[in-house]
């Protein structure tokens, strides 16, 4: 099925696509597509001008808006392009009209973070029918001509899950995962799976309490962790959480136990409170991606799309294979694990400041903080 | 009803039932609230026996009180106004709003949004009296929002449907332009402030728990007194004296019962000693006494029932409803506020998603309750059992690990099958009242059973 409207999409509106590499490998089969590179590259060339167009999936999480947004708007501006933007509010339908209306206001490329990474994919074929190349930011939109540049979600997942597995090789583990509409939780669910799936198999480990969260709330994940708490009458060894925010929640229910800092919670994002948790020790790892990084990669590829629209032809391109088969051209990006052992990589970076790093941690004990 | 059913059988329930009808009515007890704490009853047995009697423990059931706290809270503003025939969409969003305000100023010593700046200089360092000027500033400032929302509503006559929608998109962005912290996760919680969120570690302990009882019981013995012998000089009828005295001793004892299972049974995790009451339970009693009061004794809440009872009326008796519709507001924001320092200091930390998606548990809470959308019909105490119906039924089915989407659909479910339940007893339908609490139970326990793991 996909197969066909795939190719059907590509024949009818062959000639004004650029077709990418990958996509041609999509449709081999056919002979449009393969033939079609010309004109939408060239009339986008004019890249002085370029307006980039910025789809936010919602612009509540501090993310967004504190380090990423100026790591795109500065990448941007150094190629001489200009910023526009605008913000879903968590809602999918919302955004297909975003994006509609990020190419009426005249973005030559458009940067989307998908709120719902199915749900956005007709808007995203009809931009790039129209000429206007997709990138689709941090999260995955499974569409053959969008650039998916994120870091390794996967790894990410895999990264939480060995910090807590070499601390805990068995034992009972609690999962928080994120949000249930959100792919990103199945991934970093499945990244944990590659480094615990064998032990779960064979009994060392067991997951005594694992559940989505709305919204990634962490006053929801507090109370979630509470719950498993008393179910297992306090017996949990590990506890996966995917983000910070959670992990936070997660702590604080520990804390009411007074079993903060002895059990071994795991997070991502780079939160400032989160960094103060594994610097206290009571938070073991923290999966940091820098948003900054992120939005530079992102920045400079829109530039380059604006003289080229073939997503394949950016510099640093890899194929990806996503879940549901399709192949894009992706940059992906590795994170980095924080631990209480490194935590100078975030002050070095200036992520954090150093005080707000160390408050209350014991300088003796975290190198960093001394 | 039309078919009639077999005599002998009719006469015998009929007496039955009359004769316990009499005994709750005299009782003065509200059959509505008898009901919800019937089903909360059979939500937490039903719960206890599938998780193999882990749900009615000490333990469990303080963190339920503690969980329920915050959307109870806000439920009994809610209250007031659906029953002025209103609703406020805002309720959450103000909640993060109010949280993340409150946070900045400890965390800060000053507050500044949109380019206005107010200094708290005192509170850069710890202070005792740290959480009192929080709590208030944050108090004020729901208040003035209220007043904002009631008035755009009462004065101007945007339907509040509209109002409080653009309240919804507005105080959560306004979360990102306060402080200058871009929306930045604060964790500087004073640890004064921490108490209204309450941990075993930071709740009321042993002595001072009974102390709270011996109040309760003073209170609930001085409130039948007082009635009754306001009644007496009116020359209405009164209870039988034995009537009342059994009424104050089973209050008591059910207090007295409550408090020793659930909070001094409980012992801390960390030092062995009995938790006690949680601060924010506490806070939760004073609201629902202080809210019934003003709905039940003050002109406020009468003016707020018959208005929304009937406006045309209302406003031709010379009631200032415009002035009654925004103060309801008013009240709500601060209720908003008390919410927000619980959830806060209950995190320990603010985030830009507290809050989400409360104003929709709140109105549920509120319709559990038995408040009607059609205006004039809803309690305080309703609300509150409405609150800890929905946060029984999520916890529960947490400790039973069952994942959120199950959740959803189960309260989602009981949500629909409650208002039902109350829309067909209104109209006395009772038939059709067993077929839809049976297909209610059958299809929430289905879901339950097959979303184990």
């Amino acid at each position: 099925m996909r197969f066909r409207q795939i190719a059907g999409v590509t024949m009818a509106v062959g000639l004004l696509l650029a077709a990418c590499g990958s996509d041609k490998k999509q449709t081999a089969g056919t002979t449009a597509g393969a033939t079609g590179d010309t004109t939408a590259g060239t009339t986008a060339a004019a890249a002085g001008g370029c307006k980039v167009g910025v789809s936010w999936n919602n612009f509540q999480e501090p993310r967004w808006a504190g380090f990423d947004e100026p790591a795109i708007k500065a990448a941007i501006a150094a190629g001489g392009g200009s910023y526009i933007s605008n913000d879903a509010k968590s809602s999918a339908e919302t955004q297909a009209t975003n994006v509609e209306n990020l190419i009426t206001q005249g973005a030559k490329v458009v940067i989307i973070l998908a709120q719902d990474g199915t749900a956005i994919k007709p808007a995203v074929a009809s931009a790039t029918t129209a000429g206007v190349p997709v990138i689709a930011y941090d999260r995955l939109i499974e569409d053959p001509k969008a650039l998916y540049v994120t870091f390794d979600n996967k790894q990410v997942g895999k990264l939480q899950a060995e910090a807590i597995f070499a601390l805990v090789p068995k034992g009972n583990y609690v999962i928080i995962k994120g949000n249930k509409a959100d792919a990103n939780a199945d991934f970093l669910r499945s990244g944990m799976e590659e480094v615990i799936g064998a032990a779960v198999k064979s009994g060392a480990i067991k997951i005594v309490g694992e559940t989505y969260t709305d919204n990634w709330d962490p006053a929801k994940a507090q109370a979630e962790m509470e719950q498993f708490l008393t179910a297992s009458g306090n017996k949990v060894d590990a506890v996966l959480a995917e983000n910070d925010g959670m992990a936070g929640g997660v702590i604080a229910a520990l804390a009411a136990q007074g079993l903060a800092g002895k059990i071994p919670v795991s997070g991502q994002d780079g939160d400032k409170p989160a960094l103060n948790r594994v610097a206290l020790g009571t938070q073991t790892v923290d999966i940091w991606k820098d948003g900054r990084a992120l939005g530079k990669a992102a920045g400079e590829a829109a530039m380059q799309l604006c003289k080229n629209a073939d997503a394949s032809k950016v510099a640093g391109t890899a194929s990806f294979t996503t879940p549901g088969n399709v192949k894009v051209s992706s940059i992906i990006l590795t994170p980095t694990p924080i631990k209480q052992d490194n935590v100078n990589l975030v002050l070095d970076a200036k992520w954090i400041d150093k005080a707000t790093l160390c408050k209350g941690v014991d300088a003796a004990k975290v190198k960093a903080c001394a | 009803m039309t078919e009639a059913p077999p005599a002998v059988e009719t006469n015998e329930t009929t007496r039955k039932t009359r004769s316990v009808r009499e005994f709750v009515e005299t009782s003065g007890v509200d059959t509505r609230l008898l009901g919800m704490v019937v089903a909360i009853a059979v939500i937490w047995i039903g719960f206890h026996v599938m998780s193999n009697g882990k749900f009615i423990t000490s333990r469990n059931l303080w963190n339920l009180s503690v969980q329920s706290t915050s959307i109870a809270i806000m439920a009994t503003g809610m209250v007031l106004i659906i029953v002025t025939r209103n609703i406020d969409l805002s309720v959450g969003s103000l909640l993060g709003f109010l949280g993340y305000t409150m946070a900045v100023v400890q965390s800060d010593g000053k507050i500044s949004f949109l380019g206005l700046n107010v200094t708290f200089d005192s509170l850069k360092t710890h202070q005792w009296y740290t959480w009192i000027v929080v709590l208030a500033v944050g108090v004020a400032l729901g208040a003035l929002i209220g007043l904002v929302q009631g008035s755009i509503v009462a004065y101007v006559g945007v339907p509040a449907f509209i109002v409080t929608l653009g309240g919804y998109l507005t105080w959560r962005g306004l979360i990102f332009r306060t402080g200058g912290h871009k929306g930045q996760t604060l964790s500087s919680i004073d640890p004064t402030f921490k108490y209204l969120g309450g941990a075993p570690d930071r709740s009321l302990g042993d002595w001072k728990s009974w102390i709270v009882v011996a109040l309760a019981c003073v209170g609930i013995v001085t409130t039948l007194a007082l009635s009754r012998r306001r009644r007496i000089r009116h020359g209405l009828t009164v209870r039988p004296i034995g009537f009342d005295v059994g009424l104050a001793a089973a209050g008591c004892i059910g207090v007295i019962l409550g408090v020793w299972l659930i909070a001094v049974k409980y012992k801390s995790p960390i030092n062995g000693e009995a938790v006690g009451i949680a601060y924010p339970v506490l806070i939760l009693i004073g609201v629902t006494l202080v809210m019934t009061y003003l709905a039940r004794r003050r002109r406020f809440g009468r003016y707020v029932y018959a208005y929304g009872g009937n406006p045309e009326a209302a406003e031709l008796g010379g009631i200032n409803t415009r002035r009654v519709v925004t103060q309801t507001y008013v009240v709500m924001g601060m209720l908003c506020a008390v919410s927000a320092a619980i959830q806060t200091a209950r995190l320990t930390s603010a985030t830009t998603n507290l809050g989400v998606q409360n104003e929709l548990d709140v109105i549920a809470a509120a319709v559990i309750g038995g408040t009607s959308f059609s205006g004039g019909i809803g309690t305080i105490p309703g609300a509150v059992l409405g609150a800890v119906v929905m946060q029984s039924l999520r916890s529960g089915m947490s400790l039973l690990n069952i994942d959120s989407p199950s959740q959803d659909i189960v309260v989602g479910v009981v949500l629909v099958t409650a208002v039902a339940i109350d829309a067909l007893l209104r109209v006395r339908r009772r038939s059709g009242v067993i077929g839809t609490l049976v297909a209610g139970i059958i299809v929430a326990g289905w879901v339950i059973q097959t979303g184990r793991p």
